[in-house]
């Protein structure tokens, strides 16, 4: 217990003094989640909002799918991407192993599945309600689908942030397809897992500390945009 | 939306070059700093960046065998030897050793400390059936441990699960697990003079020849891998075997202790 | 247009008579609507009177093409009902479902997705007197304000026939009279106006033409005069004298 009290202290430290190191750290999990999350969502929301509007023959097991891929430990997919990127495998020309890129791919095939699933649900049920005032106003799918993603924008930020927070967790893919390289790859979370070998394990958690703050801190941020523009939604 | 374009086409920008050269390695040089006291040398005489990559020997030998890399620094000679001899690395230098110690609590339930016979060691322990933390990895630390149990005729595997305890783990993981098991683990001393958890925990046994270290290091094979970068890979294998490599090995230290000890033959 | 129209429209100019042929839907083997003919002018206000469950609701929807009749045949101008047809009708439901954005965004979103002018928003929002409201969160209104909101965004499609299933059903006095004088309104400007109400009342001061359903049948369709001064049927008389309950009940 005394080591948590260790922790709190250099956590405070390593905040106060902003470490170059640490900002380097910080900055690429921030850059390699943010980004994850990004894709996923410009990829992720649309699908979610088709399944959520449309029927068709083997619907069910597709959410089946998504929904039981939402489960996939960050490992497998690591290990998935770096089969792809490694110099022997299909991919290995466009050079991406151990880049911050291929983070980047493995942290997005990792939180789509949850992005697709989730927001599929939420867009599912805010359908519900508008359908047949939108079929009596005769849009066509793309209009029905655009309206949804754009009113149902505050549930689907918590969606972004359910997604942001695993990625920015996650400490199995980015550790293989990035290597864990000093100053090109090491991010927040493999730096933990490194300390935590070395045995410096308030270190190790007072930078689990900042991680937390981080997440903090985003969250923090989406809810301050929503807030800000909350005035349009209906409570 | 918008923003969420920007930051795509962010990341699309940001495709990163991939340094000059990567260096698949192990955890324990990595854990011990080894790197952060030579490459800025390194890259200070060559001009050239490397980049390492940290895992079990195992693993770094089969990414080595993806052509994910240019250069192996690895421990575990015989695995070494037969992935030159398959065509993946050009050749096989000796670069530098270290040993291996058994470390253990205070109380030491088999009674080992002080031992400078491994075999010994290892025998008194599965008598008692005192708690042993292996790697279980397939890294150059496990593969050294079997061969280490093989010599004492004990097969400690029927006793996995029981007082023989794999962690699957990288070596600081598992010094981690046995210290919290109270066990005892066989770890490479530049691991254990560098590591921060040690508790009241010791080293028991030492000295024994059995326990040497050696670390060889080779470039990936360019004729099998075209992307490897041959010509700066063959500069930090050359470096590293030089005099002046070999003097920066030795003169990285821990507390006043020497980490590794260079013996590449180029170098005398 | 400020003269109202020949009310039986003999020269046909006008797309939007609905004829109902033989029409039946059916829920799990139960006839909900039972209509054999049906012939709805394409001018005025016709209101579509009868208890609950007679059906009311659902003959709104049939015509407006959100459900599909299990027999039957609907015919607007002429023509089987169309998907085109369709986008030339708007329904106005008891509960309005609005967008969760501004007042003025509703009605821009609906412009917008049907290609209509967009520089009518404002004037679409005078006309249910909301221009004052347009940049206040549109799930903010009060009711009343909510239901005129979406009368406006039906407007804003240009609709030559405008359904309203029993939009004032839960508002306040003063929002009912204002909502009949806005549907009022546009039934001078010529759209057809097709009403859905239970409020006796309500029905006298708008109807030209009734519709009076019972279990999912025509009861009587009569100009309102015939219909509130001698109606035919025992259930239409029981309706308007409000017994009937006890009628249902016996």
């Amino acid at each position: 217990m005394q080591q948590i009290g260790e922790a709190i202290e250099l956590a405070i430290g390593l905040l106060l003094a902003a470490d170059a190191d640490l900002l380097e750290i910080v900055t690429l999990s921030l850059y390699v989640s943010l980004s994850a999350t990004s894709i996923a969502c410009v990829l992720g929301l649309p699908l979610g909002a088709i399944l959520a509007v449309t029927r068709f023959p083997g619907r069910g097991p597709v959410l089946v799918l998504i929904n039981a891929l939402m489960g996939l430990p960050p490992v497998v997919v690591g290990l998935i991407v770096y089969l792809h990127l490694s110099r022997s495998g299909p991919l290995g020309f466009l050079g991406l192993l151990y880049t911050p890129t291929a983070m980047i791919i493995a942290q997005t095939i990792l939180i789509a599945p949850i992005v697709v699933a989730l927001s599929r649900q939420v867009l599912e049920d805010l359908h519900l309600e508008y359908a047949e005032q939108f079929r009596s106003l005769a849009l066509s799918a793309r209009q029905i689908i655009q309206a949804l993603l754009w009113d149902g924008r505050f549930a689907l930020f918590t969606v972004a942030l359910a997604g942001f927070g695993r990625a920015v967790a996650e400490v199995g893919a980015v550790m293989i397809v990035g290597g864990n390289i000093d100053h090109l790859t090491r991010v927040m979370t493999t730096a933990i897992t490194l300390e935590t070998s070395r045995g410096n394990l308030p270190l190790a958690l007072a930078l689990g500390m900042v991680l937390l703050a981080l997440a903090m801190a985003v969250t923090a941020a989406v809810h301050g945009l929503r807030a800000g523009t909350a005035g349009h939604a209906d409570a | 939306m918008r923003f969420l374009t920007i930051l795509l086409l962010a990341s699309l920008g940001g495709m990163a070059e991939a340094g000059n050269i990567i260096l698949q390695s192990t955890t324990s040089t990595a854990n011990s700093d080894l790197y952060d006291h030579l490459l800025p040398r390194f890259e200070e005489t060559s001009g050239i960046l490397v980049r390492v990559v940290a895992v079990g020997t195992g693993q770094a030998i089969r990414n080595a065998d993806n052509c994910d890399g240019d250069v192996l620094l690895v421990h575990a000679r015989p695995a070494e030897e037969k992935f030159v001899a398959e065509g993946g690395g050009v050749e096989r230098f000796d670069v530098m050793y270290n040993d291996f110690v058994i470390v253990g609590p205070q109380a030491d339930p088999a009674g080992i400390a002080g031992l400078d016979d491994v075999g010994t060691a290892l025998k008194r322990i599965a008598e008692a059936e005192a708690i042993f933390a292996s790697r279980g990895d397939d890294s150059g630390t496990h593969r050294k441990e079997r061969m280490l149990w093989e010599l004492t005729g004990i097969d400690p595997v029927p006793a996995s699960g029981h007082w023989y305890r794999e962690t699957g783990s990288g070596m600081g993981a598992t010094l981690n697990a046995g210290i919290g098991m109270g066990g005892y683990v066989m770890t490479d001393r530049a691991t254990w003079i560098t590591f921060g958890n040690t508790q009241d925990y010791g080293i028991h046994v030492e000295g024994d020849p059995l326990l040497f270290n050696q670390y060889g290091v080779m470039l990936i094979n360019p004729e099998k891998c075209p992307n490897v970068r041959a010509e700066d890979g063959q500069v930090l294998v050359d470096w590293l075997t030089s005099k002046e490599g070999q003097d920066a090995i030795a003169s990285h230290r821990k507390g006043g202790q020497q980490l590794f000890f260079p013996n590449a033959r180029t170098a005398k | 247009m400020p003269e109202r129209m020949d009310r039986n429209d003999p020269t046909g100019t006008r797309a939007c008579r609905i004829e109902l042929k033989a029409l039946a839907y059916d829920v799990a083997g139960t006839r909900l609507i039972d209509v054999p003919a049906l012939t709805l002018e394409p001018i005025g206000t016709t209101v579509v009177m009868g208890p609950n469950g007679a059906g009311k609701s659902l003959l709104l929807r049939l015509m407006h093409g959100l459900i599909r009749p299990s027999a039957g045949q609907i015919l607007v101008g002429g023509k089987p009902l169309s998907a085109e047809q369709c986008k030339a009708q708007a329904l106005v439901f008891q509960k309005p479902v609005l967008l969760r954005r501004s007042v003025a965004a509703n009605i821009d979103f609906v412009l917008k997705a049907r290609r209509k002018d967009r520089s009518r928003c404002r004037d679409l929002l005078e006309r249910v007197d909301l221009a004052s409201l347009a940049d206040r969160p549109a799930r903010r209104l009060s009711g009343g304000e909510q239901q005129r909101l979406a009368i406006a965004r039906a407007l804003a499609t240009e609709p030559d026939t405008l359904f309203l299933d029993e939009p004032t059903a839960s508002l306040d006095p003063e929002s009912v009279q204002a909502i009949e004088g806005i549907v009022t309104a546009a039934a001078r400007d010529g759209v057809r106006i097709i009403f859905v109400t239970h409020d006796v009342q309500q029905a006298r001061r708008l109807a030209e033409d009734v519709v009076f359903l019972s279990n999912g049948r025509v009861a009587e369709e009569a100009s309102a005069d015939a219909f509130f001064n001698s109606p035919e049927t025992d259930v239409a008389r029981a309706y308007l004298s409000g017994h009937l309950d006890r009628l249902v009940e016996t």
